[in-house]
């Protein structure tokens, strides 16, 4: 698919599941190179393609699915129901050609469908398996589902977001999801590295609660330690000040920060109070955060009538910590990213163009890429059937009779 | 499953941990940190639990020197120096490559190493305002928030040891290392999940949802997300589909059970409630028994009851609560390690387990100096060496 190497060149992926946890991870594969297979069921489709919008136009399809389409970009897409005759069978054979399996289903599911690691491990011993659900495999609550988003109150996060006293906020989506897909994605790969020097396999049990609560390592440490419980503090710091965000232009937002006396003498004359540098009310961060509402005003006066991007670029230039508050439309305008071909423009058999992400990190002799874009339910039959499963025409012919593909 | 490999770990918050990651996995990483460096920090010892400690002074000239022909030998190189900074000179990639062809440098900052906004200065705060995370969270009028942990250095952190590991997977086929390049600003944006996609192909600019769900039902009604109980808050949705259903249904039987005032839902059919269709009242009706009855559970009972009932929701824990929770017990995911003063400290373990055993913590956090002799010897510089590098302040001794 690519001209330049690739990273993960000849590494071959296949996902058992949906939603997010477990397709970003291949995801984030396919585009260093990986050859990654996402299966579903026809009558069982990936149960993101028709719960979340957006929808291409508005309108609701099972190919327009902007959200289905934004975690599985770059992947092949079979059809293949384990139910019918048959099912089974050709799953082992996608199971027996892949190097790694990843399958985000609920603890137990892959082997009542005659598809755990166990039994598929006898004719791939040295497979690498992942799986990845809320709470992990096993433990008195291993059989909890549920979304991410929930989730993530559970594992702390949104406890810690919003105003000291006030309601825990939301965050976007299922957030735990993604931290626990990225925390995970590295063992997989290590795991491919032993094989390759000891011909192992590998089984993880990944739970996405634990997954997460290494994004708050820190203040669980400082709990066991010192018995502090942290809480939410809007955008208060224990270090700096002024730290927080201030209201600009057009519904924008600034975010400013302060972290030591002489950063702070850049910020005073830089939004036209240079006077505050003498000030005892500010000489020190204690003193700062003891009359920071004197500061958060003076501050929100300076930038109210400005552009907030513009706002960040003369603090940056007075050296001092700032960004404008990016909204999802400004993600597109950033320069920052830009540089970055953050945003890769791919167009989708009934999508159209679509703007697909690219992580947050490249490789230097082998860059990844966005190679396609995300694909339709069943796209990839004939080529993954035929071609990398080696299916005759027999096989196949039989099992789009049974209702398999 | 890393053990063949040795890692420098030259990193600030934004690397901790990647190097960590590494280090469960079973890598050598040998945490580089200046004489005086506050070990202390809680995010520090979390992070850098199980690797090994060279205080070595990268700002002094014969620091730098050791620093080069350390760098000759490893397999990676983990760094999140300032770009345009001093510190970053001793980081550029060709010159390392050159010097070790079979190197795995890894750079994280807050917007790649490249790019105009390459040498802004940005903390968490900015860090979370640029990648998009900040505009998404609080209250739909209010100010955007980040969270009150610093979550942009595991965004970047995470994303830094699986661009690592895939330079791995290519240096096994070819032998060859290369640089990999991390921008906390991009990392971030993976938080926000399909947000994005909203404005791409709808031209939907998401906003900050708060603590109600919005944008369900066509009559604008709005769905409580955070209820208060007996000892904190509780996340629980009113759902439709399949799932609501039974999740609902549970909850009134719940309610039932406990002699609960019911109002509206003791008639209420589940089947034919559509929360796409519903009027503010109709939801504050039905809420209203809901939020009267959860007042009476702990965060505790709700966790249990909803796992029992197989209902969707969970509790808002807070660190003490995840602390003290019996499905992490159960597998084991704290380690205990010893810590200064004889005094033992907890950690959250690895974060698999693999084939039955969790990834281990086989090393304590270290103190200052602590392995600097032996790494070095280990290195290749001889005893004489060492001790003038500890004698002129470069190095520090345990």
């Amino acid at each position: 698919m690519s001209g330049v190497p690739q990273a993960l060149a000849g590494v071959t992926v296949v996902e058992f599941g949906g939603y997010a946890a477990g397709p970003w991870i291949g995801k984030v594969l396919a585009n260093f190179g990986a050859k990654v297979v996402h299966v579903e069921a026809r009558d069982r489709p990936d149960g993101v393609r028709l719960q979340y919008p957006p929808y291409k136009d508005g309108k609701v399809g099972i190919n327009r699915s902007g959200c289905f389409s934004y975690f599985n970009d770059s992947k092949y897409a079979v059809t293949l129901d384990v139910k019918k005759p048959g099912g089974v069978e050709l799953a082992r054979r996608l199971t027996d050609w892949c190097d790694i399996v990843i399958e985000n289903m609920r603890p137990g599911v892959m082997a009542r469908i005659g598809l755990g690691y166990e039994v598929l491990k006898e004719t791939n011993p040295d497979i690498i398996w992942l799986s990845t659900c809320n709470m992990g495999q096993t433990g008195p609550r291993a059989a909890t589902g549920g979304f991410g988003s929930q989730l993530s109150a559970l594992a702390g996060f949104t406890g810690l977001t919003g105003e000291a006293g006030a309601s825990p906020m939301l965050l976007y989506g299922p957030y735990i999801d993604f931290v626990a897909a990225l925390v995970s994605a590295p063992a997989v790969l290590a795991a491919l590295d032993r094989r390759k020097r000891t011909g192992e396999g590998a089984y993880f049990d990944v739970s996405q609660y634990e997954c997460g609560l290494s994004f708050i390592a820190g203040a669980l440490f400082d709990y066991h330690a010192n018995g502090k419980i942290a809480e939410r503090a809007g955008n208060d710091d224990a270090v700096a000040a002024p730290h927080g965000a201030y209201r600009c232009r057009d519904e924008g937002w600034l975010a400013v920060s302060c972290w030591s006396d002489e950063e702070f003498a850049r910020l005073a004359p830089a939004v036209g109070r240079p006077e505050w540098a003498d000030d005892a009310r500010f000489a020190d961060a204690a003193a700062r955060r003891a009359n920071i509402a004197a500061l958060d005003e003076g501050i929100e006066a300076w930038s109210a009538p400005l552009d907030a991007g513009e706002a960040a670029t003369a603090l940056q230039t007075a050296r001092v910590h700032a960004y404008r508050v990016n909204t999802m439309a400004d993600l597109f305008s950033d320069p920052a990213l830009s540089h970055r071909r953050t945003w890769r423009v791919r167009r989708h058999g009934e999508i159209d163009d679509q703007a697909y992400y690219f992580p947050g990190f490249d490789l230097s002799e082998t860059p990844g890429d966005i190679p396609g874009p995300a694909p339709l339910l069943g796209h990839d039959n004939e080529i993954v059937f035929r071609e990398f499963l080696g299916l005759t025409d027999e096989e196949y012919d039989t099992h789009l009779a049974n209702g398999v593909i | 499953m890393l053990g063949p490999y040795r890692v420098l770990d030259c990193t600030g918050p934004l690397g901790w941990l990647t190097g960590r990651l590494l280090a469960d996995l079973g890598a050598d990483v040998i945490k580089i940190e200046p004489p005086g460096a506050d070990l202390g920090d809680p995010g520090w010892r979390a992070n850098n639990v199980n690797k090994r400690l060279l205080t070595l002074d990268l700002g002094d000239d014969a620091g730098r020197e050791a620093f080069r022909r350390l760098a000759r030998d490893v397999d990676f190189l983990l760094e999140s120096a300032a770009p345009g900074s001093a510190a970053a000179d001793l980081f550029d990639p060709e010159a390392l490559n050159a010097a070790n062809p079979k190197l795995i440098h890894v750079s994280v900052t807050p917007f790649g190493r490249s790019g105009p906004h390459a040498e802004w200065l940005a903390s968490d705060l900015e860090m979370m305002a640029a990648g998009g995370a900040m505009s998404l969270a609080g209250e739909p009028d209010g100010l955007p928030v980040r969270v009150s942990v610093a979550q942009s250095y595991g965004w970047a952190g995470a994303q830094a040891a699986l661009g690592a590991m895939m330079a791995l997977t290519h240096r096994s086929a070819t032998g060859r290392g290369q640089h990999v390049d991390v921008s906390a600003q991009a990392a971030v944006i993976a938080s926000v999940a399909h947000a994005p996609a909203s404005w791409d192909l709808l031209g939907v600019n998401s906003t900050r949802a708060g603590a109600f769900m919005t944008g369900r039902s066509v009559h604008g009604a709005n769905y409580r997300v955070f209820w208060p109980c007996k000892d904190g808050y509780l996340n629980f949705i009113i759902y439709g589909g399949f799932a609501g259903r039974r999740t609902n249904a549970s909850l009134v039987a719940w309610m039932t059970e406990a002699k609960a005032e019911l109002g509206v839902l003791a008639e209420i059919d589940w089947a034919g409630f559509d929360p796409t269709q519903a009027t503010q009242a109709e939801v504050d009706a039905i809420e209203d028994p809901v939020g009267r009855f959860f007042l009476t559970l702990s965060k505790a009972e709700f966790l249990q009851g909803a796992f029992d009932r197989e209902m969707l929701g969970y509790p808002v824990f807070n660190v003490a609560d995840i602390a003290a929770d019996p499905q992490l017990e159960a597998r084991g995911y704290w380690q205990d390690l010893p810590g200064p003063g004889g005094r033992a400290e907890r950690f959250g373990g690895g974060v698999a387990i693999v084939d039955g055993e969790r990834l281990a913590l086989v090393r304590p956090v270290p103190s200052a100096g602590e392995h600097s002799r032996e790494v070095l010897g280990e290195m290749g510089f001889d005893p004489s060496e060492i001790d003038g590098l500890i004698a002129a302040g470069a190095v520090g001794d345990k």
